[in-house]
């Protein structure tokens, strides 16, 4: 069976495309047929497909699962008592949100993967961290998905935290004083969520004219860029803005669901996101589902290894994007590269900030 | 009085005052001033260039031309000669059909009564095309006196402009399926109003599998298969979601192999699917095979979604999905129907010698749907016995002497 120990050993940007090729088809292969023995809705979609797992010479060829089903069906692939955590995507009343289930094994796997690549931008010393959302998110638990989830994750990567919002969205200005105040001179890490950020941290200090000075910060974003779509706010424009108000320089975005927590894909020096060896991304057209060509638009497979304890481990979303290379970004990790165009049109609402971001319609 | 009256846009403007509409002398069904002006209609639709972009207007022209009218005209005698349309009739068109409200209207007109229109708020160019047209026509001297009998309008949702031509209305006839129906409703109507509603419902196609092994023209089938289908993206209602085939395993799996390799080239550069309508299909597949047990159909590529079930539960509509998505099933005869057929099912299409079959089927098990029975290709064709109603007969009143 999949040995997470020794896979979680490998550098996550060090394997070539044959390499890799070899590497995830194996693993993926094995949990394919994990899932097929232990999930009956799996089995019974690649008994539909009339699909043998056995005979795959590719994980490009595995059958993947639409994201929606996780939100209709309960996919598990252990028994109910081995669930130690249940996570959910953002969801607004009445919208039907993602169900995850993990084990212990599988949400541990999820913060050492993570880890991993989070730790090769950041580093593996822990600097203070200011989150770039309202404390309330992890107190309440009502609101506790996705968001919350995030939150937790990347509070592992710093210390002496902070929420830059108050519990009532208000920026919290005397805190963000004395806390940069004390820090002064060091690294500080800052993590929010895309629109959270533009909304609530952006906005706020070009209107109150206070200027704190983060250019030693590093942020690390994610969440979906549909609300600032909808807003003409593009990437480059979102880390302009961002640095005239605080100086910041190193903006990270990240792609990531929750449906395959863990093995996200972070943007590099050079503004592309990243595979790592623990995932990859397949874009397909949507007349065949065929393998797009390098630089065309298609709609976005994900693999992952981490999926043992539900058969996330290949989904089609329904993002579209493009992949622009493999093994030669200019940053110099290897894997593919990719850029991230937003959801189809007129498909349901998802994400973790963009739910929030209806009130503001 | 008409309230919020600049939210109204006149597509076609009949009566200047819509309170004198319940005083206009109510026509017999197929007069002959009604069948004079759609034949004019016809002749002006047909001879305006632009018509030809439009297929949906040609066929309305078509329908409206003098000699298809007396033959419906013809069909209807002994049956109307004491008849007089009940007044003024109201119409909601649906808002994805642009050309609906058309013989919504001419339904109407026909049956005798006057007719205010509302067409889909959408700005499909067919509308204001037919409207054009009319308008023309009625600008002629014969006509004018007639132009009272019809006013087509677009408006944004407004209870307030409903709840008045409600009021004034003799007949409500609602397209656009349970939600609008429901919105409709909530104005009411004068006490011996009579009202049809056209609800969401869906159809399914039964086939001959021997007689598809055994067709000569599968271009022409494949034609017709489409305009059933995809020409609407499989949303209309008379669209069949579950291909029924009719025959023994080994034949339906000829039939449905030589039918779907027709229907795939038939689909080549004509329809295009789209990001979002391919997902749909393959979660709607997948929903299929996790809780139906179905098999889902290898095919080239994403046109055709086949989904095949080897019993037909009751909830199987509840799976449907739109853009080019079947269900298939196969059984020697059609008894598995029972099994799902409810009031929500309109139109069986069928293909081979086996209408009596289907319709004798529907009638001695007195099942509570299906109200049309037509050949492939013929679905979305207008007749005045739609959805289980005698368009015609509803419309008017009986003075019976």
């Amino acid at each position: 069976m999949v040995n997470y120990d020794e896979i979680l050993s490998i550098p996550p940007y060090s394997m070539d495309k044959d390499q890799k090729h070899t590497f995830l088809t194996g693993v993926l292969k094995e949990l394919s047929a994990h899932h097929y023995e232990n999930c009956e809705g799996y089995r019974r979609i690649i008994d539909g497909l009339s699909y043998d797992i056995a005979a795959t010479e590719s994980y490009y060829d595995l059958p993947c699962l639409p994201v929606r089903l996780f939100k209709e069906y309960e996919l598990r692939s252990i028994a109910e008592d081995s669930v130690v955590k249940t996570m959910t995507s953002s969801g607004t009343t009445g919208q039907q949100v993602s169900k995850i289930f993990l084990d212990r094994e599988a949400s541990a796997n999820q913060t050492k993967t993570l880890t991993k690549i989070v730790s090769s931008y950041l580093g593996s010393t822990r600097l203070p961290m200011i989150i770039l959302d309202t404390s309330a998110i992890v107190k309440n638990r009502a609101m506790f998905s996705a968001r919350g989830a995030g939150i937790l994750g990347f509070q592992m990567f710093g210390r002496d935290k902070i929420y830059a919002l108050n519990e009532n969205m208000e920026l919290d200005v005397e805190g963000l004083t004395a806390f940069l105040e004390k820090h002064k001179g060091e690294d500080i890490f800052l993590f929010g969520f895309t629109f959270m950020i533009w909304q609530h941290f952006y906005e706020e200090l070009k209107k109150s004219g206070y200027r704190p000075d983060l250019s030693r910060g590093i942020l690390i974003h994610g969440g979906g860029w549909k609300k600032l779509v909808d807003k003409k706010v593009s990437p480059a424009e979102f880390k302009a803005a961002l640095r005239d108000v605080c100086g910041i320089q190193r903006v990270y975005d990240y792609y990531g669901m929750v449906e395959q927590t863990g093995t996200i894909y972070m943007e590099c020096e050079c503004g592309h996101l990243h595979a790592s060896i623990f995932s990859d991304v397949i874009t397909r057209r949507a007349s065949d589902f065929s393998v797009c060509e390098k630089g065309e638009k298609g709609l976005i497979e994900v693999v992952s290894v981490l999926p043992k304890s539900y058969p996330g481990h290949a989904l089609l979303t329904e993002d579209e994007g493009i992949v622009l290379g493999e093994d030669d970004c200019p940053c110099g990790r290897k894997g593919k590269y990719f850029s991230i165009l937003g959801r189809i049109k007129n498909a349901e609402v998802r994400g973790c900030s963009d739910t929030y971001a209806t009130k503001f319609k | 009085m008409l309230p919020n009256s600049n939210e109204i846009q006149y597509l076609c403007r009949g009566t200047a005052d819509f309170e004198l509409l319940p005083s206009l002398p109510k026509l017999t069904p197929f007069s002959q001033q009604a069948c004079d002006f759609l034949a004019e209609l016809s002749s002006e639709i047909m001879k305006n260039p632009e018509s030809r972009q439009y297929p949906d207007v040609i066929t309305f022209g078509f329908f409206c031309r003098k000699g298809n009218v007396s033959r419906l005209k013809e069909a209807y005698q002994g049956k109307i000669e004491n008849r007089l349309g009940r007044g003024v009739s109201f119409h909601i068109a649906p808002s994805n059909v642009p050309i609906n409200f058309a013989y919504s209207m001419v339904a109407a007109f026909l049956a005798g009564n006057a007719c205010i229109v509302r067409a889909s708020a959408k700005p499909f160019r067919q509308i204001d095309l037919v409207c054009e047209c009319m308008n023309r026509v009625f600008a002629q001297d014969r006509f004018k006196s007639l132009h009272d009998y019809i006013t087509v309008v677009r408006y944004p949702r407004s209870k307030e402009i409903n709840d008045y031509f409600s009021s004034l209305s003799d007949v409500r006839v609602i397209w656009g399926g349970d939600a609008t129906i429901s919105e409709i409703r909530q104005s009411p109507l004068p006490p011996r109003s009579i009202e049809i509603a056209f609800a969401d419902r869906y159809s399914i196609a039964v086939f001959d599998a021997k007689a598809m092994c055994a067709a000569e023209n599968m271009t022409q089938i494949a034609r017709d298969f489409y305009n059933d289908t995809y020409l609407y993206d499989q949303n209309a209602c008379s669209s069949p979601r579950l291909i029924y085939w009719l025959g023994s395993e080994e034949e339906a799996q000829q039939a449905s192999e030589r039918f779907w390799t027709a229907i795939h080239e038939s689909l080549q550069g004509k329809y295009t699917v789209e990001p979002v309508i391919a997902v749909d299909k393959y979660t709607a597949a997948c929903r299929c095979a996790i809780d139906l047990g179905a098999e889902i159909k290898p095919w080239r590529d994403n046109l055709i979604s086949r989904i095949r079930v080897s019993h037909l539960r009751a909830d199987v509509i509840d799976y449907r999905c739109a853009g080019g998505s079947f269900f298939e099933y196969a059984a020697t005869d059609l008894n598995a129907l029972r099994d799902i057929i409810t009031r929500k099912y309109q139109t069986i299409s069928y293909f081979g010698e086996i209408k009596d079959k289907i319709a004798e089927f529907i009638l001695s098990n007195g099942l509570s749907g299906v109200d049309r029975i037509v050949p492939i290709g013929k679905t979305a064709d207008f007749t005045l016995v739609w959805d289980g109603y005698d368009l015609i007969s509803q419309m008017s009143r009986i003075i019976d002497f």
